[in-house]
């Protein structure tokens, strides 16, 4: 069997088990992506957006609509009361194997104005508002797709005009080793905030090491005027996993978008994140950390369209690259004419620790306007060998000195995140995965 | 405390040092002049184990023991300091890290118990103090945006802090004022002790005024063409270079010679 015929036999057996099926407008949505996705089937390298990342092995695994039904549920309880932010810290919605779990979820209270929800239970209960958020969108890519097919669940987080919610929502996304084995796990979000509005979203995923899945998430945020969204995504995914996943934002004028993405985990991750400018005055921070090694593989694609003057947006990515690890990034800038006034700068820096590893950076600009600021620049190196001999001529082991020099490159995008509990997580990872990491750590 | 036989070192096969014979006791200084380029700082930076410059020939015995084959870490704590000609930035690490790490390896490397935060913070402050440096730097990354002055005086610091038995100072006081030149004298001064010895790197008579050596070299062409008293020094200011026979020597390549 190909992988349409596949992917058909698939949804034909697990659709009645998909929720909103009795909705038509969201079977026709899901009809549509399956024949976009039957259409053209996986992409492979001769697409230029998939040049350097090879989904061969995805398609070889065969993966099955998730089934929801054997996980673990105790350890997945074990991993909430590790990875939750705290007692207090956030609104937290946990999903098992790719279906919310409300015995583990602890959402708080959120002010009057905000609706957090599982998006399976708001196709059930009122799908009608939902509608203009779930088309098949071309311009993103047939993961995009195949995650319309087979969604399941995820977060739904909905702010009415100028509602602020001060704490964080974790959303997290546990995969178990039974539930998760030979499945594909498709969580579909969407975050709306209405005019002024203002939110942080902390996406987070998380696997065992046991068998090979596929997460396939799919993000969609919309931000009206003047509102202010941050979202960080930090990816554990186990050590076999695959990991797919789209943000895709619209901004509204005047609205902010700080996104923050980690890649450690899964063999092979594709990160496609784009914002689009609708109107003046926006402004987007992409941000991104991966530290990978082994035969990982990480590919980050950005796009930021900049539709419309004044928009100014800041994108800084930088690597970790160990092992025959292999990472691409691609960052994409689209100004389009008459969006004039923008000011785009993007940088992508990476450390490659050994020979083996391998990166493709490419910043991809492309200018319809005259009046604007554009700069953009990549870096590929190695540690610094007038560095490292001088904080060795200092008495510092040569295992140290490497890992000093590899947290103060790391430490640059994590000192960027604004909410503590995440940012000492994020440093207690850093320290973790570094030789001599706890020494480095009491420095402090 | 150090003896140097015919040391000769390369880089890319290029022969940079190419016989070096120097002999330093406890409680010594030496001062090393020499043109520029003469090979100064690669006698400096191969005593502290770059391994840049490849050992082609000769020992270095440092209280006894063959400290070729050590790493440069093994060295800095078995007392070896190098001053750097030019320290390096190392952006993201602070300068209280570095030195806090180094002080906790070398203490337990001496087999004294780590200080606890407080008293570190005592220790360096005090020797800040000395060092007239302002206490800022400490939280700034190593090195990074220091004036030149500032980051020499850094250098110094770190040798206060570390405490070496072998200290090199490769030319500490290039770059700085006045002021700053009799601070860090002072700073060298405190240090010196009938079991420490030095060597400085120095193109100037100046720091030789505040911290008069026991002995004078000339290294020219990668060899040691003149030892002297501290006169040298002072003859050497007046007359330069040229005079010497033995430069003009060792100036030869040495296949010709
Ligand atoms: N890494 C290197 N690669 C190539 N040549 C080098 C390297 N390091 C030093 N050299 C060369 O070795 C010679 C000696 O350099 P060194 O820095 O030791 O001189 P110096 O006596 O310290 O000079 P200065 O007084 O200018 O500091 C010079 O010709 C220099 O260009
Ligand atoms: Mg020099």
């Amino acid at each position: 069997m190909n992988a349409r015929e596949h992917t058909l036999a698939d949804y034909a057996r697990s659709a009645v088990t998909l929720p909103g099926a009795g909705v038509p407008w969201l079977a026709r949505a899901r009809r549509s992506a399956l024949e976009r996705f039957v259409a053209s089937g996986y992409p492979d390298t001769h697409d230029e957006e998939w040049k350097y990342t090879s989904v061969a092995a995805i398609e070889k695994q065969a993966f099955r609509a998730a089934s929801h039904r054997d996980g673990d549920l105790a350890a997945a309880a074990s991993l909430v009361d590790q990875l939750a932010l705290g007692p207090g810290a956030g609104h937290l919605l946990v999903f098992v194997d790719g279906r919310h779990c409300p015995s583990l979820s602890v959402p708080g209270r959120l002010p009057a104005g905000a609706h957090m929800t599982s998006i399976g239970e708001e196709f059930e209960t009122a799908p009608e508002s939902l509608e203009a958020y779930f088309a098949d969108d071309d311009q993103e890519t047939i993961f995009a797709a195949l995650n319309t097919v087979f969604m399941a669940d995820g977060a739904y987080l909905h702010l009415a005009r100028g509602v602020v919610v001060e704490q964080p929502v974790h959303l997290l996304f546990i995969a178990t080793q039974d539930g998760a084995a030979g499945a594909i796990i498709s969580p579909r979000n969407l975050i709306v905030a209405e005019e002024g509005a203002q939110a942080t979203v902390i996406e987070h995923y998380v696997g065992t090491d046991g068998a090979p899945y596929l997460t396939n998430a799919l993000t969609r945020i919309s931000a009206a005027a003047n509102a202010s969204l941050t979202h960080y995504k930090l990816q554990q995914e186990g050590a076999q996993a695959f990991h797919v996943a789209g943000i895709h934002a619209r901004q509204a004028q005047g609205s902010r978008l700080s996104s923050h993405s980690t890649t450690l985990g899964a063999v092979l991750t594709r990160n496609d994140i784009s914002t689009a400018f609708t109107a003046p005055g926006c402004e987007a921070t992409l941000d991104g950390l991966y530290l990978v090694g082994g035969r990982q593989h990480v590919d980050n694609h950005t796009r930021i369209d900049h539709g419309a003057p004044h928009g100014t947006s800041h994108e800084f990515y930088r690597g970790v690259l160990d092992g025959r690890s292999r990472a691409v990034f691609n960052g994409k800038v689209l100004v389009h004419p008459g969006a004039q006034k923008t000011n785009a700068h993007q940088a992508n820096h990476n450390l490659l620790l050994s020979r083996d590893a391998e990166i493709d950076s490419k910043p991809q600009l492309e200018i319809y306007a005259d009046d604007v600021k554009c700069t953009h620049g990549a870096t590929i190196g190695q540690l610094d060998d007038n560095q490292l001999f001088y904080l060795r001529a200092r008495g510092v082991s040569e295992t140290m000195a490497r890992s000093l020099l590899v947290h103060a490159f790391a430490h640059d995008v994590v000192e960027r995140i604004r909410v503590a509990a995440l940012r000492s997580r994020l440093e207690q990872i850093l320290f973790s995965r570094l030789p001599q990491g706890e020494r480095i750590r009491a420095l402090a | 405390m150090l003896e140097i036989r015919n040391l000769q070192a390369s880089v890319d096969g290029k022969p940079i040092l190419r016989g070096i014979d120097l002999s330093v006791k406890a409680g010594e200084v030496h001062a090393i002049m020499g043109p520029n380029g003469s090979g100064k700082s690669t006698l400096a930076q191969v005593l502290a184990g770059r391994d840049t410059f490849a050992v082609t020939g000769g020992t270095v015995f440092y209280q006894g023991v063959d400290i070729l084959p050590m790493a440069p870490e093994e060295r800095a704590r078995e007392g070896i300091f190098l001053a750097f000609q030019y320290p390096v930035e190392i952006p993201g690490v602070s300068n209280v890290y570095l030195l806090k790490a180094a002080l906790n390896n070398i203490r337990q490397h001496r087999g004294q118990a780590e200080l606890d935060a407080m008293e570190f913070l005592a220790l360096i402050k005090q020797k800040m103090k000395q060092m007239e440096m302002n206490e800022d730097l400490l939280y700034r990354a190593v090195n990074e945006g220091f004036s030149g002055g500032e980051k020499k005086r850094n250098e110094i610091l770190q040798m206060a802090v570390l405490e070496p038995k072998l200290a090199i100072l490769d030319e500490t006081d290039s770059g700085l004022d006045i002021d700053a030149l009799q601070i860090v004298a002072k700073g060298i001064n405190a240090l010196r002790s009938p079991q420490r010895a030095m060597i400085l790197v120095t193109h100037y008579q100046r720091l030789l005024d505040y911290v008069v050596p026991d002995f004078v070299h000339v290294l020219a062409q990668g060899k040691i063409v003149r030892s002297g008293g501290k006169e040298l020094a002072l003859e050497l200011e007046e007359r330069g270079y040229g005079w010497l026979e033995g430069a003009e020597a060792a100036a030869r390549p040495a296949e010709n010679a």
